[in-house]
């Protein structure tokens, strides 16, 4: 009896979490002509794989686009967070905990109030436009979210490990590599689902940095679908559900790592 | 790892080398032509170019979504870092004016029309929106009418509404028929703001008329105005045979109650007839149309326009761009695929369809009048202040306190309020 | 100064640059912005800087639609708390239980977080569309009527109508928000308790505690700082939210769902209001902050003590 309760209330929040699911897919079955907003519920009359050819055929660039984007970025950041996290964690030196709070405060802030110098700032060194600076935009506003996950990670590593690879004669980055680095990878599984998916899914900086469609990431390209006066409906919804693969991928295939991650002390904030 | 991550690295930088090597002999273009028929429009246009100069790559810089809204805040960027495309759309009017040519960024390019022999071509008044100081900005491509109202035949039919009314009064009446036999009269689609403007611009136009109307913008006319309070009653009555969830609706969703037979009519630009086209119907076979009563007189005027930024890349190719599309096979190429009419007035009327031909009459002969919400009438400040001004009147349906709003707004923006 | 302390400083050195340009040097000169006169494209073109002190602001206050907007981040910010964490911290302990297929329903109350917020809310605004009440309802409306809850049908996300300040249209975009972010809730709870030693349950259950008592008398208080960091993440995101409302709902009617974070776009990237729309995003970073410095200075302090 208690255990149907449960699955009771489980089903229940499992179908809040996949009706907006059920309509995209729905929806992107459809062909035009049966596409519309009081129909919604009832599924296609005829099955049609035009939304997705289209959609296929407008972002399959952009879907590349977005893998050279997010691939080095959320690397970059990973490796960056992974060695700030080791110097915050392990390395005392006068007004740490101020400079590390700084930074930290980097992540909170909102970023319109920052999107118009930058703009203006990646013009003045010649990286507006490309995807080389929509990396250094991601790795630079990923620094404070990958430095305190590392941080914290590092935290609950016993400093006498540490110590003792330096009483052996090991230097700075040999005690990274040999002692840190291997015991990191939970804490990386988590910051890469995290910075893989946010960059992915990223839309504000993509759209004011990237204006060749040629460059634009697949965000952009998607909401590009729509055209100013006709929205083809099947073709967005296909369009979206083509975007998100990669992302419910990494989180089909890494969700229980993602939890193990977290578990392993990086959510202390 | 290491190594594929790299790999990733120089495929990205031979990538970036090519653009940038490809950059040779270029052409960029800006538009915020991304879907449906209008960007098949636009590669009818770069094909064309293409049979003239085989050699030119064309770099299709197109951003989407908002009628053009997120275009124009990326244009502005680049604009503002001194990184224009070659040639960009923007409306005929302020948007172009205000935004771009007073600031000093664009070329004059009143001596390619000269060279074409084509200045006459077009009808004096849309020039004259694309010039500052008497010389022409830009360059007319094709030209929407805003002030139509859209209607499903099989309602009409039923409410015995056999010809088009004449006065507002008469619109009234049908929409109170249309409601009575359990019909939406009017389909209204707000959900983005810009359609509850687009409507009351048109109601203005109807009672101030077209030469009032046009004074609004030289302060000829003060917006202390009786014929503005009366567009608000006016829209006040019309609102009560709206949709309820007009506030969920866009205008293509609006449209669509009219093709599903739940609404009468709509009040849209004429890109809603290109939308009815691709959702089956013909024109004059299931719908009809009729310009706003009123407002028969005046043609509201959308036209999208190309001009020549200070500072082109490739200002060779965006010259030969600008005279192919102020030709008429391009206008004819582009304007029947995009639903619009072309800007000139020598056009193979055989290639249109009928509702595109009684558009063409009445541009040709009616008195045109800049929209607002469109971006030729006012700044871009003016019309986003009057549009919230009047999304509120939606809600609050206060005329009083509406009208004081939009004196102030037209006095902060340096209008006529005598 | 030790080697180590050094070769530390220098390799931490890349990242403090970065941070002190793109976040300090960026919101300095948005702060400059702020309290400039260009409010028009020519004037930030011309680029002549006019100082004219806090006449934005001030505006700002004065403006209906701000003050609206200032009450539905203050309602909406609450109600999408209070949501996001008791859905995550019961879905959290249900899948704890550790029941067969918890680990499907973990992964399905996860996946909103791999979405994008502007595909989700082009969906939930089709979803909450109210259609014609009580005629021709759509969407979820139609759903209540098919199975008879006819009273459950109202104007959802249109509704104009309010509690006091509390704007109801904004329920449908709370419900959204909730549905994008309790899973990512669910998993810092639920890490949390896998974090949770057996050893003090089962002691607990030999003293003679029910399964009630054990969860909030042993579990909660130890989730506690679980609780403080997701009330941070989760308040941060919704103070600055903009892609999901902007996509699902826009401003509303009367502004009824609006937030600064639209004002602010529709000012700078439509108006052409630089100067006011920079305002508004300093007044939003100010609200991040005193949530925010406090919570920083206190977590740093408590790390001094420990």
């Amino acid at each position: 009896m208690r255990k149907f309760v449960i699955y009771l209330i489980m089903v229940f929040f499992a179908i809040y979490y996949l009706l907006p699911m059920y309509v995209l897919i729905n929806t992107s079955f459809k062909p035009l002509s049966e596409v519309d907003m009081s129909t919604m519920w009832n599924p296609p009359k005829h099955w049609s794989f035009e939304g997705f050819k289209k959609a296929f055929s407008k972002i399959g660039k952009n879907l590349k686009n977005s893998f050279y984007l997010t691939i080095p970025a959320t690397l970059i950041s990973a490796f960056l967070g992974s060695i700030n996290g080791y110097v915050f964690s392990k390395v005392r030196f006068r007004g740490d905990k101020i400079v590390f709070m700084l930074i930290l405060f980097g992540m909170f802030i909102p970023y319109q109030s920052i999107l118009f110098p930058l703009i203006r700032f990646l013009q003045s060194i010649k990286l507006y436009g490309s995807i080389v600076g929509l990396i250094l935009v991601h790795v630079i506003y990923g620094i404070p979210i990958t430095t305190l996950i590392f941080r914290n990670y590092y935290m609950e590593v016993p400093g006498e490990l540490v110590e003792a690879s330096k009483i052996d004669g090991a230097g700075f980055f040999t005690t990274y590599t040999k002692i840190l680095f291997p015991l990191s990878i939970p804490a990386f599984v988590v910051v890469i689902i995290w910075q893989f998916t946010n960059i992915w899914n990223e839309f504000l900086f993509a759209v004011t940095v990237t204006s060749n469609p040629e460059k634009q990431p697949v965000t952009v390209a998607l909401v590009n679908l729509a055209g100013s006066q006709v929205v083809e409906w099947n073709v967005q919804m296909a369009g979206a559900l083509i975007t998100a693969l990669p992302t419910i991928l990494v989180y089909i295939f890494l969700g229980r790592y993602f939890i193990r991650g977290l578990l392993a002390g990086s959510v202390k904030g | 790892m290491v190594r594929k991550f790299l790999t990733v690295l120089l495929v990205g930088v031979l990538f970036f080398a090519g653009t940038l090597w490809a950059k040779e002999n270029a052409l960029e273009i800006f538009s915020w032509w991304t879907g449906g028929g209008e960007e098949e429009a636009l590669m009818a246009l770069f094909h064309l170019f293409h049979k003239y100069y085989p050699d030119v790559k064309i770099i299709n810089a197109a951003v989407a979504g908002g009628a053009g809204t997120n275009a124009k805040a990326v244009l502005k960027t680049r604009m503002l870092g001194g990184n224009p495309p070659d040639s960009f759309q923007v409306h005929a009017g302020m948007e172009l004016i205000d935004t771009y040519v007073v600031p000093g960024m664009m070329e004059p390019i009143t001596w390619i029309l000269k060279d074409m022999n084509a200045l006459d071509k077009f009808p004096k008044a849309i020039l004259d929106m694309c010039s500052y100081k008497g010389e022409v900005y830009s360059i007319p491509l094709n030209v929407h009418r805003a002030n139509v109202v859209f209607y499903n035949k099989k309602i009409a039919a039923q409410i015995g509404m056999e010809e088009p009314p004449q006065t507002w009064h008469g619109f009234v009446e049908y929409l109170k028929r249309a409601k009575e036999k359990g019909y939406i009269g009017l389909a209204l689609g707000d959900k983005n703001k810009w359609t509850a403007l687009h409507l009351f611009e048109s109601l203005m136009l109807a009672e101030l008329g077209p030469d009032a109307y046009n004074g609004l913008w030289k302060n000829k006319t003060s917006f202390n105005n009786d014929g503005i309070r009366r567009a608000l009653e006016i829209m006040k009555e019309m609102l009560n045979y709206i949709n309820p969830d007009h506030a969920a609706m866009t205008w293509q969703d609006a449209v669509r109650l009219v093709y599903e037979g739940k609404a009468l009519a709509t009040v849209m630009g004429d890109w809603a007839e290109g939308y009815l086209k691709t959702l089956g119907w013909t024109p004059g076979v299931e719908f009809g149309w009729f310009a706003l009563p009123g407002t028969q007189d005046a043609f509201m005027v959308v036209s999208d326009t190309f001009g020549l930024p200070k500072g082109a890349p490739h200002r060779q190719n965006a010259i030969r761009w600008l005279k192919l599309i102020a030709s008429r096979e391009a206008q004819d190429v582009f304007n029947p695929i995009k639903g619009s009419i072309p800007a000139r007035l020598d056009a193979d009327k055989s290639k249109y369809d009928v509702y595109l031909r009684w558009s063409m009459k009445d541009f040709a002969t009616k008195k045109l009048t800049p929209s607002i919400i469109h971006g030729s009438a006012a700044p871009e400040s003016f019309s986003t202040a009057l549009m919230d001004a009047i999304d509120e009147f939606v809600t609050t349906r206060d005329v009083d306190k509406t009208f004081k709003k939009i004196l102030m707004i037209a006095e902060d923006n340096g209008y006529n309020v005598k | 100064m030790k080697k180590e302390v050094l070769i530390g400083l220098l390799v931490i050195l890349p990242s403090i640059i970065a941070i002190a340009i793109f976040v300090y040097g960026f919101i300095f000169w948005t702060v400059r912005v702020s309290t400039s006169n260009w409010n028009s494209f020519s004037s930030l073109l011309r680029g002549i800087y006019h100082f004219v002190g806090f006449r934005n602001y001030k505006r700002l206050f004065q403006d209906d639609r701000f003050i609206k907007d200032l009450w539905n981040t203050l309602f909406f910010t609450l109600f999408f708390l209070v949501g996001s964490m008791s859905i995550g911290l019961l879905l959290a302990v249900l899948v704890d239980k550790g029941l067969k297929g918890a680990q499907v329903f973990q992964n399905i109350y996860l996946f909103p977080m791999a979405i994008s917020f502007v595909v989700t809310g082009t969906v939930w605004r089709w979803i909450f569309a109210p259609g014609i009440v009580p005629s021709d309802p759509q969407g979820i409306n139609l759903v209540f009527k098919k199975l008879g809850l006819d009273q459950l049908m109202w104007g959802w996300y249109t509704s104009t109508e309010h509690i006091g300040p509390f704007n109801l249209a904004l329920i449908p975009v709370i419900i959204a928000a909730v549905w994008q972010m309790s899973g990512y809730t669910m998993a810092m709870y639920l890490a949390g308790l896998r974090g949770i030693p057996v050893d003090i349950e089962e002691a607990a259950k030999v003293d003679g505690a029910s399964e009630w008592q054990v969860f909030w008398k042993i579990k909660f208080p130890l989730l506690k700082p679980i609780t403080l960091s997701a009330m941070i993440i989760l308040g941060h995101i919704s103070l600055k939210i903009f892609d999901l409302v902007f996509a699902m709902t826009g401003s509303g009617p009367d502004f009824v769902t609006d937030m600064p974070s639209i004002y602010m776009f529709e000012l700078t990237f439509r108006s052409n209001r630089y100067a006011r729309g920079s305002a508004i995003s300093i007044i939003m970073l100010l609200m991040v902050a005193v949530v925010i410095i406090p919570y920083l200075v206190n977590s740093m302090k408590e790390e001094v003590r420990r």
